[in-house]
């Protein structure tokens, strides 16, 4: 396990290496650090990226047309982003950055090199940019073999020309010189359930309690909102279970066979039962509570559970709506400790 | 309490009507307690909470002496700024109260700058208040312990008349009851003598963890606050103990399930040296532990463990059982004291800042320090005191039902307090004059005609809340004592308008689900019904019933808050519990099988 400037591990970055590895890698990298089961996996560093793009830069300008386009263009945008995502998608690799994730895609995957991967892009953009970006990027699940697997590292790549991605970019007057991208490549999680949690009350900003929502299958279809997930609200310190909504988890994903994902019925039987146990709603819980004691703020995570009963958390992010609220203190310290009870007896107030 | 949308609402004081054929028995009870047309003005609610049962009309001494000292307290002792004391009335056997709010804001100021000099000083001075309350409780029970047994004697004792006494007999029977009436309306003024100021420091740290954390449970509260050396818990504790020490004796096999105590202790003393020495032991139990009603002390057949071994005996096969399966009885005080103290730390560091730290360690601190006394009242009151109490009274019932007055010692409970005082003073003149008594012709037919009250009575259900809906409930005393909010009455209401729903709700006491076969135990005679592993389904449950919750697999109750004793109970247990549903014991039928959702605070009906 060499990290090199194209290819950073897990095990080898944080966060304070996003501006080369994104969020998503930081983060799954500042995980496995912290001892928190993560898949394991590397990050397509974004040098890998301006390798390849400077070399398709000296063919053709791909930056400077970006930039000459206003964000209300949208039929040049359309037609732009058509243009640029094929040639990223199809023009060959530099031989060094072919060679190197070919490499790390074989220790990886060891003896078995059809092993199910993720590819996931990784946006360096900050934080606030970041949660208005998501969702605008690439990921592919259950890839199987090198040769896909570059594939879907250029897919990630192209992403970054989509349509809504340049509009995006363009109504934000961002310069092009800083938009790079990194590709997180990891172990697939043959999840059996999947989800997310908050370490905070989405609803009320609470800090005391954990919400988790999961559903049968891979995480796709409750971060796509496919699904109705199970709802489950947890107290962090004492693990009561609060709430405990059952949905009916009509379809869940799965892998395909020839790689990717397919949305199937669920059977149904489990269709109205609960996709987590009590002791995993706990496990889940402690995992939560390391990861937000970690980051020292309360955090959005996505998890899977695999067909063994292992927990994996695929993401972590900083929690930003109630963080960032203004809100007037519970109460203060009085001189006189005596007068709190003021508040019951004086009345309203 | 102001009023409005008067369409929304619960049927008129008015509106109810004497049970035909009650009629006099519902005259019985003071005027002061009636019901007339002005209440319909006031909202009420049936104050099941303490008195989930018909009233004998003896027994409402209780609410008419609690009631006295607790407003004695609220209005003129400590001063409340925002409430005077609770008025009571009673119909049908069922007593309703409604709360004396005051709003008036120069008023609330007036009080407030009086309450400021009086519970401030309580708080400040509390550790030595309540020591000199132990002492003065003490000193009450010892006074009750030393009054005599009222006896009549054909002649008067010889030595009385040498030693020049000067009053006969029959003076000390009145001497006799006007003490111990006396010394029951004192008990109450104890009772309250801290009790709000507890429970109002305990809200209002209850009330800051609501604010800082919406979705922490009351549960979690509770477990910050509790004590774990309670009087309240030790009956129970000593149970555990002489379960133990059957084993340690070998005495163990003598404890079979169904045997009735007079077998057990009879079998008992056959056993020797071993058996004796448990004897011993059971003999320090008792004393005074055993002391504990199997209600909540307010009515006179809830009588103690030690008036009816049934309650302990019950338990104690099981409790030996445990053990013999290697599991260990003592409650882990320690380890729940270090449990304690990482909950309210672990809380702390959630806390957004560090001045709403410094404001929580003063709340958690100030609210320790009140807590045992919330906790521990009630044994020397509702328990051991009240037991005296009744068990005297019961010694006049005896003495008159021996002069024919009625049939049994406690068909004394059917004359108001006022009526036994004048029996008893018909019984003083006929033992001085030799005539009979006048009651013999008149007091058999009311006695009868009393209990067949209570019985229909027993029969109908009655309102939860009577009169025009509050637009919000701010009383601290009726929130802190009967948990009575605004969200709760919108429940009552609800569960009224759709009487068909299969889901009942209230208060989550305890987590966990459990599904079983409810057992609806009206009044706590009916506690032997109970078999293993039914789900207790009651008005009110109470600390004394503890015993019954190794038999249970869950527990719902129409009355009650998270601090209530059946919460604090279940959790011990780890038993799901579902509490102030206010109306389970009438929408669940006996032997129906129910879901219980101890985490959610929903009771499901499933048959």
């Amino acid at each position: 396990m060499n990290s090199t400037d194209i290819i950073g591990w897990f095990a080898h970055v944080g966060l304070a290496d996003r501006p080369t590895v994104g969020g998503k890698g930081g983060s799954l990298g500042e995980l496995t650090r912290a001892s928190i089961p993560v898949p394991p996996g590397f990050v397509v560093r974004t040098a890998a990226f301006e390798l390849f793009l400077g070399a398709l830069e000296r063919e053709d300008a791909i930056r400077p047309k970006v930039e000459a386009l206003g964000s209300e263009q949208l039929s040049e945008i359309t037609a732009l982003s058509a243009q640029l995502r094929a040639r990223v998608e199809s023009a060959p690799l530099p031989e060094d950055v072919r060679a190197e994730i070919t490499a790390a895609h074989a220790e990886l995957c060891g003896a078995a090199p059809n092993e199910p991967l993720a590819v996931r892009s990784s946006a360096t953009t900050e934080d606030a940019a970041d949660a208005s970006f998501a969702g605008l990027q690439d990921t592919q699940l259950w890839v199987m073999g090198p040769e896909a697997t570059l594939q879907y590292v250029r897919s990630c790549w192209a992403s970054l020309y989509s349509v809504p991605s340049i509009a995006y970019r363009r109504k934000h007057a961002m310069p092009e010189s800083g938009v790079a991208m990194a590709v997180v490549v990891q172990r697939m999680v043959d999840a059996r359930s999947a989800g997310v949690m908050f370490t905070r009350s989405p609803l009320t900003g609470d800090r005391s309690v954990i919400t988790i929502e999961g559903a049968w299958g891979l995480g796709s279809a409750v971060v796509s909102g496919e699904v109705t997930p199970d709802r489950f609200v947890v107290a962090k310190i004492t693990g009561e279970i609060s709430v405990r909504e059952i949905s009916d988890k009509h379809i869940r994903h799965v892998p395909s066979e020839g790689g990717g994902v397919t949305e199937v019925e669920t059977p149904a039987e489990i269709r109205q039962a609960p996709c987590l146990s009590d002791e995993e709603l706990d496990a889940l819980r402690e995992i939560g509570r390391k990861v937000e004691r970690h980051y020292g703020r309360p955090q959005d995570i996505e998890w899977a559970i695999d067909r063994s009963g292992t927990i994996l958390l695929l993401q972590s992010r900083p929690e930003t709506v109630w963080s960032s609220k203004e809100r007037a203190p519970v109460a203060k310290p009085a001189d006189n400790p005596l007068s709190h009870v003021m508040n019951i007896f004086g009345g309203r107030r | 309490m102001s009023t409005s949308d008067k369409t929304k609402g619960f049927p008129l004081p008015s509106s109810l009507q004497v049970i035909p054929g009650t009629e006099r028995a519902q005259a019985a009870y003071p005027y002061y307690m009636q019901f007339t047309k002005d209440d319909d003005e006031r909202f009420w609610f049936y104050n099941s909470m303490h008195f989930p049962e018909p009233m004998y009309v003896f027994d409402t001494i209780t609410a008419e002496a609690a009631y006295v000292a607790l407003g004695a307290s609220n209005t003129r002792v400590q001063s409340l700024p925002t409430t005077l004391g609770i008025d009571c009335r009673i119909i049908n056997g069922r007593f309703y109260i409604g709360g004396n709010g005051v709003t008036d804001p120069a008023e609330i100021a007036r009080r407030t700058k009086e309450f400021e000099q009086r519970a401030f000083y309580y708080y400040a001075n509390w550790e030595r208040l309540f020591a000199q309350w132990k002492e003065k409780m003490m000193k009450l029970i010892r006074d009750a312990q030393a009054l005599p047994k009222p006896t009549l004697p054909e002649f008067e004792p010889l030595e009385n008349v040498h030693a020049g006494r000067g009053i006969a007999s029959n003076h000390y029977i009145l001497d006799t009851y006007q003490k111990t009436l006396e010394g029951y309306f004192r008990m109450w003024h104890h009772h309250f003598e801290f009790l709000l100021l507890g429970y109002g420091a305990y809200l209002t740290f209850f009330n800051f963890c609501k604010k800082a954390f919406p979705e922490i449970s009351d549960q979690t509260i509770a477990r910050m606050v509790a004590g774990m050396e309670a009087e309240i818990f030790r009956p129970d504790d000593e149970l555990r103990r002489l379960a133990k020490r059957a084993m340690e004796l070998g005495v163990d096999g003598e404890f079979r399930e169904g045997a009735s105590p007079d077998d057990i202790l009879k079998a008992i003393g056959n056993r020797g040296a071993a058996g004796k020495a448990w004897l011993e032991d059971l003999a320090l139990s008792r004393d005074p532990w055993f002391n504990i009603n199997v209600g909540d002390g307010f009515y006179h057949y809830h009588r103690s463990w030690n008036d009816d071994l049934s309650m302990p005996f019950a338990a104690l096969p099981g409790y030996i059982a445990n053990l013999k399966a290697g599991k260990t009885l003592e409650r882990p005080t320690q380890k729940l004291l270090e449990e304690r103290k990482q909950l309210i730390a672990d809380y702390r560091e959630l806390l957004e800042t560090d001045e709403e730290r410094a404001a929580y360690d003063q709340m958690i601190h100030l609210t320790h320090r009140v807590f045992p006394y919330v906790e521990g009242h009630k044994f020397y009151c509702e328990h051991w005191y009240t037991n005296l109490f009744f068990n005297k009274i019961r010694e006049f019932g005896e003495l008159l039902s021996q002069h024919g007055f009625f049939p049994k010692a406690d068909d004394a409970f059917h004359l108001t307090h006022y009526e036994l005082k004048a029996a008893l003073v018909d019984l003083m003149m006929s033992w001085a004059n030799g005539s009979p008594p006048r009651g013999i012709a008149m007091w058999p037919a009311i006695v009868k005609e009393r209990q067949a009250a209570i019985d229909e009575w027993a029969k109908h259900n009655t309102p939860p809340a009577l009169g025009p809906v509050p637009d919000i409930i701010d009383d601290p005393s009726i929130v802190m004592l009967w948990g009575i909010t605004r969200e709760n009455l919108n429940k009552w209401l609800e569960a009224d308008a759709e009487p068909n729903s299969n889901e009942i709700k209230g208060f989550a006491a305890s987590r966990g689900v459990v599904e079983g076969v409810a057992r609806v135990v009206q009044s706590v005679e009916e506690i032997d019904r109970l078999r293993q592993g039914d789900i207790l389904v009651c008005r009110v449950t109470n600390p004394s019933w503890a015993p019954i919750f190794q038999k249970i697999s869950a527990a719902v109750s129409d009355i009650g808050g998270s601090m209530s004793h059946a919460a604090i109970v279940a959790r011990a247990f780890g038993l799901p519990a579902v509490v102030g549903t206010g109306t389970a014991t009438h929408r669940i039928k006996d032997g129906q099988r129910i879901r219980v959702d101890g985490g959610r605070g929903v009771v499901t009906i499933l048959s």
